[in-house]
């Protein structure tokens, strides 16, 4: 059994894991303190991925990263990169999907911190540094960390959009979820089968770490 | 010490403004929900910011619209225990109560300070416990000791009693009173519960719509509150809008008599607390019909009708101690109001 596609699944879903943590984590912060028009607007477009069909995601992808695509066009021209049909464009395709996943969790948590508590530490003379980083990311600790867990496990299982702007080549941009698809199509049921089951363990892990997480949230 | 505080300040439709001195004393802010008197107290802790206007304490400028000053709330030492504590979630108790220990102070020295607060508070055995694993009274206690610890120049505090259950909350107004004794200085303290106010505090302002309506001493305050909604928020719950006869009549148009008093120019209302109203005949004798008799714990409230006044009029409540009532219970009934236990008010 190659296991490529396992690799590229777990370095696809690590990579755009990393980035929306930090993508996630500043508009949470800033959209939480927005004012309410630009807050329910904005709140609309980040959500959205989360709504559509992968294939509609993939779909618009491919418009704008294609290489007949202004974008697509403008990277293969210059810089003499195709942007499709690579291992690393199904990240694209992993973040767009999974940004909304981290964002909301994030927002959650900034929205629900309580400011009394920030306020306190002000008139208790503690610095705003030390508010930041010992009162209210502490807080908001358990809601980021199970957003982030949530948005890694929903990356490595994202199919539609990553096998339209990505597609499948095996040991090039194979990942466990096209491999499965393909073995499936070909009537190799028995390594289906088995990728099928290392998909279901790893996912299993991770669930059981966000609700390891979310019991640690409840009991403080 | 003194605390001089005159501010402005615009926020959810209403405009707040505060002017007030206090000294070496308890001054209770007293106001309904919503009426500005928490912001009042963040606008002093520097945690909200002012429109307009100044906050002095003891000489220093904290916050100067015009001149643009406004001390960090980290800087101004002001002690302020929030409503529902506001203590650190992830935190021991003994590093919630360090987190209030003076910056000057050093390692052992501030750790030392945090302990015998804690002590002092007899709350030293739960040094090492969560808030969340605390009883409401223990964690006030904690609120308590961290604001302390800091040694600060005034205290604020904010609806310090509306988290207890009410068994509680007579032995944490004991002890909150102590520490108010031992502080010795400005105490602020923002409340709707009247009785609270009353023990606690040596002057009270009354606060409505952002205003304070009235302040001076609590026995002034509570004789002559002024206004109808002073009024009620003292505690008065008969009140009727009059019509003024001469200078010695008026008509209570809700209740439907004439009452006899020297009457103070401009009133519009009068009020009469429920256990003012006394039994027999004298000054203001009205007729009554009792409408219902409403039984308390330890007292009884009698609704009672003027005879005389036409339909659609409102009753007047009576307040006694259940034996006085068994001792007069009729269906028709005489009482009095007499002139120097009428509150005269405006507006």
């Amino acid at each position: 059994m190659d296991l490529y596609p396992l690799w590229n699944s777990l370095r696809i879903a690590g990579i755009s894991t990393v980035i929306i943590f930090f993508l996630g984590i500043l508009a949470a912060y800033y959209i939480a303190k927005a004012p309410r028009l630009v807050k329910g607007v904005l709140d609309v477009v980040l959500t959205l991925p989360l709504v559509l069909p992968p294939t509609v995601v993939g779909f618009l992808l491919l418009r704008v990263l294609g290489p007949r695509r202004p974008v697509g066009a403008f990277f293969l021209e210059y810089f003499n990169v195709r942007l499709t049909m690579t291992w690393w464009s199904a990240i694209f395709a992993t973040t767009v999907v999974i940004f909304p996943l981290m964002y909301r969790t994030c927002r959650g948590a900034f929205e629900s911190f309580d400011e009394s508590l920030a306020e306190a530490g002000k008139t208790l003379g503690l610095s705003n540094i030390y508010i930041f980083w010992r009162v209210r990311m502490p807080a908001c600790r358990p809601g980021i960390l199970a957003g982030t867990v949530l948005a890694f496990a929903r990356a490595l299982g994202e199919y539609g959009a990553t096998s339209m702007i990505a597609g499948y080549t095996p040991g090039r941009t194979a990942t466990i979820s096209t491999t499965v698809y393909q073995l499936w199509r070909t009537n190799d049921d028995g390594l289906a089968l088995r990728w099928v089951l290392v998909n279901i363990a790893i996912s299993f892990a991770v669930l059981l770490a966000v609700n390891f997480m979310e019991k640690r949230r409840k009991r403080r | 010490m003194a605390l001089t505080v005159d501010i402005e300040k615009r926020f959810k439709g209403f405009t707040l403004w505060a002017a007030f001195e206090a000294g070496n004393e308890t001054l209770a802010l007293l106001g309904a929900s919503g009426c500005g008197k928490s912001m009042t107290l963040r606008c002093i802790a520097g945690v909200e910011k002012p429109d307009r206007g100044r906050v002095v304490l003891d000489g220093e400028t904290l916050f100067d619209a015009e001149k643009h000053i406004n001390v960090s709330p980290q800087e101004r030492r002001i002690g302020m225990m929030f409503q529902h504590y506001a203590l650190f979630p992830q935190m021991t108790v003994l590093k919630n109560v360090l987190c209030g220990a003076r910056r000057d102070m050093k390692g052992k020295a501030r750790e030392d300070a945090a302990l015998a607060m804690l002590e002092a508070f007899g709350i030293l055995d739960l040094k090492d416990r969560l808030p969340a694993q605390l009883s409401g009274g223990q964690q006030q206690r904690v609120a308590l000791a961290r604001m302390m610890v800091g040694n600060p120049r005034i205290l604020m505090l904010d609806e310090p009693f509306s988290a207890l259950d009410s068994h509680l909350r007579f032995r944490m107004e004991q002890e909150v009173r102590g520490v108010i004794r031992r502080f010795g200085k400005t105490v602020l303290l923002v409340s709707h519960d009247r009785d609270e106010v009353y023990r606690m505090a040596d002057k009270v302002a009354l606060m409505n719509g952002g205003m304070i309506e009235r302040i001076g001493a609590k026995e002034e305050v509570f004789s002559d509150p002024g206004t109808r909604t002073g009024c009620l928020l003292t505690g008065c719950k008969n009140v009727s809008a009059v019509r003024v006869i001469d200078e010695s009549r008026v008509e209570a148009l809700d209740w439907g008599i004439t009452l006899n008093f020297p009457v103070k120019p401009g009133i519009d209302a009068v009020g009469v607390r429920m256990h003012n109203v006394l039994p027999g005949p004298g000054k203001n004798e009205i007729r009554c019909r009792v409408a219902e008799v409403i039984e308390n714990p330890f007292s009884v409230t009698v609704m009672l009708r003027p005879v005389n006044a036409p339909e659609g009029k409102r009753a007047i409540g009576w307040e006694m101690e259940k034996p006085v009532w068994q001792s007069l219970a009729a269906e028709e009934i005489t009482v009095h109001l007499p002139p120097e236990s009428i509150l005269q008010l405006k507006g």
